[in-house]
């Protein structure tokens, strides 16, 4: 019996694959607006073909054989692009249980006159794409893993910018929470920086950082002695008021680290050390 | 055995280190640094450790020394050209090279052993007036 299954089931490719693309279409989350009906329908195609093609009586139940991988490619390739594409994990879900739907009709009407035969075989075919089902979400989870991974890097590459304020004074605004990791970058960027300008200033700006506490303020001291170390000054700007208060009530020494309220008054500082001055022009001079 | 070189250059010590230290090699740079200091009368010695990769904490704490010996001989030390590999260790490592001038390259770390002995010399002709003035 189990034979004439998968026998069947190549021989009704055509009837499933239309079965199948009607319980696609008249489902209420089908996402036109993410995926046209060519593109689903070709998808479609090319995953029944894959599962057809390489189905036999060996394999039947058996998902660890090495048959089945392209089956599970294809569909792990469906499920990733889905994921990147945004759509929802039900409706990646339900992309392959409307197949199973699919495939069980047609079993249903090929066995009439047999309902044990039809309840074992069914049975198998539940077992088989149920199977599936799971790849399609560890793929699918893997696919939005990898996007959050990915945005992941990207934030920490952005919010992390060394500007070269003026000629040997750099700028570091740092924007979010300071953790470990955070630190590590930002230190690695500023004193590379530092070397390939030759930069004898360096202001790092906390206006963005929304809280400081011991662990944030011992990572903002290690960047200023390894500025220090590299023979560089390190400025720290942009200290709220609070923070000051959460800083001195931490019982944080900060005192033989150079603070100042704003951006501004650091640059102005530095002006100083440098012994730069900025003038206010004559507003008869012409420019 | 590998030797330090160190040149003297006017009333500064250059110490230009090219290789990776080893602690033996690191101890006998000491040792001949605070000789030469003491020989030369040197103002200010001049540590480059722009070629330096390798850092471990007993290193940190020889630079440390060498710093704090050259202060009670009376000059001072600038270490220069520190790779950010580097500080960054000696900071994870907890050395935070306190009493050590750095400067980012050797021409600031020559600007600013001048400076610094400029100032000091300031310092003693005021007191030489000072005292020429009681003297009247």
């Amino acid at each position: 019996m189990s034979l004439k299954t998968h026998q069947l089931l190549k021989n009704k490719k055509k009837t499933i694959l239309e079965l199948w693309m009607k319980n696609q279409l008249a489902d209420e989350s089908l996402r036109e607006d993410l995926i046209s009906n060519d593109e689903l329908r070709s998808q479609s195609e090319e995953l029944i073909d894959a599962l057809v093609s390489n189905l036999s009586l060996e394999n039947f139940t058996n998902l660890e054989s090495d048959e089945w991988s392209p089956v599970i490619e294809i569909l792990g390739g469906i499920s990733i692009t889905r994921a990147r594409q945004g759509f929802s994990p039900r409706e990646t879900g339900n992309f392959v249980f409307s197949l199973k739907e699919a495939i069980l009709d047609v079993l249903q009407q090929e066995v009439t006159n047999d309902p044990a035969k039809l309840f074992s075989e069914s049975m198998k075919v539940n077992r088989i794409m149920d199977s599936l089902s799971v790849v399609t979400f560890e793929t699918f989870i893997k696919g939005r893993e990898e996007v959050i991974l990915r945005q992941t890097d990207e934030i920490t590459e952005i919010s992390t910018p060394v500007i070269r304020v003026w000629e040997g004074i750099l700028a570091l605004p740092i924007i979010g929470t300071l953790d470990s990791a955070r630190t590590q970058i930002v230190m690695e960027n500023l004193l590379q920086e530092i070397v390939e300008t030759g930069s004898s200033i360096a202001i790092l700006d906390i206006s963005g950082v929304p809280a400081v506490d011991s662990l944030v303020a011992q990572h903002l001291i290690k960047t200023v002695s390894a500025t220090r170390l590299m023979g560089a000054e390190c400025i720290i700007s942009g200290i709220r008021p609070e923070i000051a208060q959460t800083v001195v009530h931490l019982g944080i020494d900060l005192s033989n680290i150079i603070t100042k309220a704003t951006l501004a008054s650091a640059l102005a500082y530095s002006f100083k050390v440098m012994r730069l001055e900025v003038k206010k022009i004559s507003t008869l001079t012409k420019l | 055995m590998d030797k330090i070189p160190i040149l003297r250059m006017g009333a500064f010590l250059l110490v230009t280190i090219q290789v990776d230290l080893y602690d033996r090699l690191a101890l006998n740079l000491e040792a001949d640094l605070v000789k030469m200091v003491n020989k030369t009368n040197a103002k200010g010695v001049l540590i480059d450790i722009s070629a330096v990769s390798i850092v471990d904490s007993f290193m940190g704490r020889i630079i440390g020394n060498i710093a704090s010996m050259s202060k009670i001989l009376d000059a001072e030390t600038v270490v220069v050209g520190m790779q950010p590999a580097v500080a960054i260790t000696l900071i994870e490592l907890g050395l935070p090279l306190k009493g050590v001038h750095t400067a980012l390259d050797m021409e600031k770390g020559m600007n600013m052993l001048k400076s610094m002995i400029d100032s000091n010399e300031e310092d003693t002709d005021e007191d030489q007036t000072d005292y020429d003035l009681i003297a009247e």
